[in-house]
């Protein structure tokens, strides 16, 4: 019998539940109307339910170390074209 | 003695290394992916910033309803994926199998949703190269360009993702083959090969030995259930990162009014 490489079948719903709480939360946003704020309010919900999905659904969290520095080198490439991209939009 | 556990120590770590070597594979062409959608929401930011009244005009036209339902389906379709790889792990095949086709049956409900959505928009002269639409706004142009472009692209993989799913709940259901083994007596050596003619056991033996009695006990239960065991969590790290591209879309395209 090989080593279990997954988690409690609990943990899993717990993660779900959290997911649930933060889609609630960026409908109720968003029909708060932040107006500049709300923009900023939805992509940082939406980050931060992509981290949970990626940590535990993925299993990142409990992953060889090899698979984190592949994931933040590629999260990095992808945030350097951004932020480059749009300081030629803003700066242009 | 000491042959055979070195033996059975060296085949574990080959398998430990395979699992790692497949599941570096299948990240590497996620960030392939997560490029392509990610380029797509960098021009999606371009024509926002050009264009903010219009693609907040244009996002009223889409149902927030619509969108938080198919939310909440594909993130529920994500939990049961997990639990199914979870279940196999655990070597409960059957409830694996149940999962997966929950799985399937969840990302069958938010193509159906799609298909109306689009439909209704459609009805209303509503797509790409549409007469409707090209006397709007350039901007209401761009934000319905990109809304099929994006969420076509996402559900070209939700049905991709169902297809492999598909693939993978027939595996696991399936019942093994048989595998046949031979016994090969030689003066010096005695072998035991598997039908790749893959050495699986070397007994050394001199010219006394004129039979030999192999026992082998199988452990079923166990390859049954976990032999798919690493493709099962390639499968689900492609569903997840279609869940994940969802949820960026989703606030982007219909909470933005």
């Amino acid at each position: 019998m090989e080593k279990q490489v997954t988690l409690p079948y609990g943990k899993y719903v717990m993660v779900w539940f959290g997911l649930l709480a933060l889609t609630a939360l960026t409908v109720t946003a968003a029909s708060l109307h932040f107006g500049k704020w709300s923009v900023l309010a939805a992509i940082v919900i939406a980050t931060v339910k992509s981290s949970l999905v990626v940590l535990y659904f993925m299993n990142i969290k409990y992953e060889e170390k090899i698979f984190k520095i592949m994931l933040a080198v590629a999260i990095l490439t992808l945030m350097v074209i951004m932020v480059l991209t749009f300081a030629d939009i803003l700066f242009r | 003695m000491s042959t055979a556990a070195h033996a059975d120590s060296g085949h574990h770590l080959e398998h430990h290394q395979d699992h790692t070597g497949a599941k570096i594979g299948m990240w590497l062409f996620l960030f392939t992916e997560l490029l392509m959608f990610g380029s797509l929401f960098l021009v999606y930011s371009d024509y926002r910033m050009q264009f903010p009244a219009d693609f907040h005009f244009s996002a009223t036209s889409l149902d927030p309803l619509v969108g938080t339902i198919n939310t909440l389906v594909l993130l529920t379709s994500s939990l049961t994926m997990a639990l199914a790889i979870a279940a196999l792990d655990r070597n409960r095949q059957r409830i694996a199998v149940r999962l997966l086709g929950v799985t399937i049956f969840l990302g069958g409900v938010f193509l159906v949703n799609k298909y109306f959505e689009w439909s209704a928009k459609f009805a209303h002269d509503l797509y790409p190269g549409s007469e409707t639409l090209s006397m709007m706004a350039e901007g209401e142009r761009q934000f319905f360009n990109l809304y099929y472009a994006m969420t076509g692209l996402h559900g070209l993989h939700v049905l991709v993702g169902m297809i492999i799913i598909a693939v993978m709940l027939w595996l696991v259901a399936r019942k093994p083959r048989q595998k046949h083994m031979l016994l090969d007596v030689q003066p010096a050596r005695v072998t035991l090969q598997d039908a790749n003619d893959r050495e699986l056991l070397v007994l050394p033996a001199d010219d006394h030995v004129h039979e030999v009695h192999v026992t082998l006990v199988y452990d079923q239960h166990e390859e049954l259930s976990r032999r798919h065991l690493i493709h099962l969590e390639n499968t689900g790290l492609f569903w997840h990162l279609v869940d994940l591209i969802w949820i960026f879309l989703f606030p982007l395209f219909y909470l933005i009014t």
